[in-house]
């Protein structure tokens, strides 16, 4: 791995650094509260990976959750992620021994910044690339959940409205990609559904429906969406 | 807080679901795959981010509290300013620091 790529994984990296150590610490803030130690975020935060589910966790542990009703939830909230996997299997196939960590840690955040396929310079490795910035964002979610639970209660700052930096991260995907796009049916498509599916639900069991939902028009609108060709890089 | 044991087994079941939903396209998909999963491969992206973006905004109520005034603001400057500089890190810092300080000096 030479220096230009770890840069430049770096520099793509930076948008998710402030956010995930903000969001991390939140969760570490939580769990301490529920009566676990530094070290037990540590271990969740490297194995689970996940943001919200982490937060849902902490919810799980401090109730004493059954395994089924963790397994459950867990199926529920991160169900989304079969989606991501489905839009890896191009970006990753060549990977090799680096896909399944990639896969391991491909995380909302990861997701939007590969799936944007960012230009990279000469000499820099996509594989690699890829790989580092997942073991960056895990590097920094690792850290803001220690810290959390270890300074819990004893924060130095006012951080209220920090973790808008997750929204402002999409908005600038989204806007990217609405450019880079001919026709805007896609992101139409999932803006709307989202939506409606958020009124109808409500924001506790919005995802499942609009995942479908989004399935359902993506396929209606093939046709149209597939004509207009060219939107697609591979 | 519930017992070691507990604990660790809870932590095992988050950690080994969201493993497999995160591999199961791969172990399915990767040998042979269908047209209609890679072209969803293909469009998916440009949906998910829009419905993560609403995925963040789901606890706005524009009914109450502060109708989502300081949401509003801060997505539209992002966008705008994302739209002119193409500069994520700028939109990032630039929108982020507009809604803590709208958050924690203006409606608070």
């Amino acid at each position: 791995m030479n220096k230009k790529t770890v840069k430049r994984a770096f520099i793509a990296s930076l948008p998710i650094m402030a956010g995930y150590v903000v969001l991390g610490m939140g969760f570490g803030v939580l769990l301490n509260k529920a009566g676990y130690s530094c070290l037990w975020a540590v271990l969740i935060c490297v194995t689970v990976f996940s943001g919200t589910m982490q937060y849902v966790g902490v919810d799980l542990l401090a109730s004493g959750a059954s395994v089924l009703q963790a397994a459950l939830m867990t199926l529920m909230v991160n169900a989304r992620h079969l989606f991501y996997g489905i839009s890896m299997l191009e970006r990753y196939k060549d990977m090799g021994w680096r896909k399944w960590y990639a896969f391991f840690g491909l995380t909302d955040e990861t997701y939007s910044i590969v799936c944007s396929d960012p230009e990279l310079p000469e000499g820099v490795d996509r594989r690699n690339f890829n790989f580092l910035l997942t073991l960056m964002n895990h590097c920094y979610w690792i850290i803001g959940g220690f810290l959390g639970a270890l300074l819990s209660s004893a924060l130095p700052f006012n951080s209220t409205g920090l973790e808008f930096s997750m929204t402002a991260l999409f908005v600038s995907v989204f806007v990217e990609q609405w450019e880079k796009s001919e026709n805007h049916i896609a992101a139409v498509i999932g803006l709307s559904v989202s939506l409606i599916c958020l009124i109808i639900f409500g924001a506790d069991g919005f995802l499942i429906p609009a995942m479908i939902g989004i399935s359902i028009g993506l396929f209606a609108f093939r046709k149209k969406i597939e004509g207009d060709g060219k939107r697609d890089k591979h | 807080m519930i017992n070691t044991e507990h604990s660790l087994i809870i932590i095992a079941v988050m950690a080994g679901v969201t493993i497999v939903l995160r591999l199961l396209p791969y172990f399915v998909f990767s040998k042979n795959t269908p047209k209609a999963v890679l072209y969803l491969g293909n469009v998916l992206p440009y949906s998910i981010v829009a419905m993560l973006l609403v995925y963040c905004l789901k606890e706005v109520d524009i009914t109450a509290g502060n109708h989502g005034i300081p949401e509003f603001i801060a997505v539209l400057l992002a966008a705008v300013l994302h739209k002119r500089k193409h500069n994520t890190l700028l939109t990032i810092l630039a929108a982020t620091i507009c809604y803590m300080v709208l958050v924690q000096r203006f409606f608070s």
